[in-house]
């Protein structure tokens, strides 16, 4: 089975080609030099197609498209774009394409897009057209949920979740607005954030206005949602609408703040983190410099570190929240880019880690493509 | 017609030319013949709200334009810039 891990970088996109027992790795690229790239995503459903979040320090946001493995790209003929701002509305323009999500496997061609400012967007032609999902947009609550809480690369609308057995149910999430949920397709939304710490909002049970850093929902078993957040990491088992704390079993001098969270994909008790220090004026390096990778298999009931081949003292890089993926082999690979352009992988589930690229820009994704 | 200049960013739009012809009688009527003749060029410039983007400045010969409601002269030359945008 042909795999490649697509690199997204600040700096471009790049990809990564193994060997048949991932030892070696080939690294090819730079595609589109200079481009800000956030996310590289395969289609499952048809995988010789791919999308690319892209734009660069001049020139407005954009999406490109694949129909022959990342080969070629071609732009969209209408990307991502909020509607026109009507008579003393928000004017509100895409600044970033932030986040790329396939739709459901009954509806082939359907993609869905998370921008900055917040805002989702849709595509029914492979990405080549898009257009502004009415009901999130336009929601008579968003200028509250989006409220223009911006993270330093602004106010980002992510981890667009599909339910894998209803198309009509969606999960999003806003930094900094919260966990939103749809069961009509994205026509109503909902928040989804009780039991979830906001330590900068004064009241300690507000409705939304978390932040949200990634949140996954497990493809075997849907009911069951993982959350990393700016205050913690939790686990959600639907129906229930209130979040579990699951770092609290963290080491305390590592703690539970972090950007990416992954799952196994066949397991849904066991799930990686990778914790950030989020002390005092908020480093979110490496806690101490020196990083590890925590999993639980008991679905954050207790955690083991996972350091071994990574860096003993003075590693001070962040990972970001696209920016860790599996492989889905048989024995579990996992892979994740730091900001310092080093690619990580392990072969055996965390267990042990090697660097298979460095000296790459700024790595903003890592995703994995069959 | 007009001559456009085109910075080096947009150039894929051009087929590499540093240079194109387009037609009209305000900024806006020139870029709409420009995304006619290069598809996809007018929105890496102009946002949704039909706002010039943070880091590209457009001139009407030394005049800077802000709006794309600006008169455009038959034989005005219109220079589309890519301002500093760091990093």
């Amino acid at each position: 089975m042909a795999s490649t891990l697509w690199i997204g970088t600040r700096k471009g996109v790049f990809a990564l080609h193994p060997d048949a027992r991932r030892r070696n790795w080939q690294l090819a690229g730079p595609q589109f030099l200079g481009h800000i790239i956030h996310h590289v995503v395969q289609d499952p459903r048809e995988p010789r197609r791919l999308a690319m979040a892209a734009k660069t320090g001049h020139l407005g946001p954009t999406v490109y498209v694949s129909d022959d493995r990342g080969r070629k790209w071609r732009e969209a003929l209408a990307p991502p774009a909020f509607r026109k701002a009507r008579e003393g509305e928000n004017p509100r323009a895409v600044e970033r394409v932030f986040w790329l999500t396939p739709g459901h496997a009954s509806e082939p061609g359907v993609w869905y897009a998370g921008s900055a400012p917040a805002g989702l967007f849709r595509s029914g032609d492979h990405g080549d057209h898009w257009e502004p999902v009415a009901g999130f947009n336009d929601h008579p609550m968003n200028p509250r949920w989006a409220a223009g809480q911006r993270t330093p690369d602004g106010e980002l609308l992510h981890s667009i979740r599909v339910d894998p057995r209803d198309a009509r149910h969606l999960y999003l999430a806003i930094s900094v607005g919260g966990v939103f949920e749809s069961t009509d397709r994205g026509a109503d939304w909902a928040p989804l954030n009780r039991g979830v710490a906001a330590t900068f909002l004064p009241d300690p049970e507000a409705e939304f206005g978390h932040d949200p850093h990634c949140v996954i929902q497990h493809p075997l078993q849907p009911d069951r949602l993982y959350q990393q957040n700016h205050c913690g990491s939790y686990r959600l088992d639907r129906p229930a609408h209130r979040w579990v704390r699951i770092g609290e079993r963290m080491p305390k001098k590592v703690g539970d703040i972090g950007f990416p969270i992954v799952a196994h994909p066949r397991d849904a008790d066991t799930v990686w983190v990778l914790p950030m220090d989020g002390s005092s004026v908020w480093p979110r390096t490496a806690p101490g410099g020196k990083p590890a990778v925590y999993v639980s298999r008991n679905a954050g009931r207790s955690w083991r570190r996972q350091d071994r081949g990574l860096p003993r003292t003075q590693a001070w890089f962040t990972v970001l929240r696209q920016a860790m993926c599996d492989d889905g082999a048989a024995r579990l690979g996992l892979y994740f880019g730091t900001t310092q352009g080093e690619v990580w992988a392990s072969g055996d589930e965390g267990g042990s880690w090697r660097c298979i690229a460095r000296h790459l820009p700024e790595i903003y994704s890592v995703t994995h493509a069959s | 017609m007009n001559i456009v200049r085109v910075p080096s960013p947009l150039r894929d739009y051009t087929g590499g030319g540093a240079s194109i012809s387009a037609r009209g009688a305000s900024v806006a009527e020139i870029l709409a013949d420009i995304e006619r003749q290069h598809q996809g060029m007018r929105f890496r410039m102009i946002d949704e709200q039909d706002r010039i983007r943070p880091h590209i400045r457009i001139f009407v010969n030394q005049r800077e334009v802000h709006t794309l409601d600006e008169a455009v002269g038959a034989r005005d030359e219109i220079h589309l810039i890519c301002a500093l945008s760091g990093g």
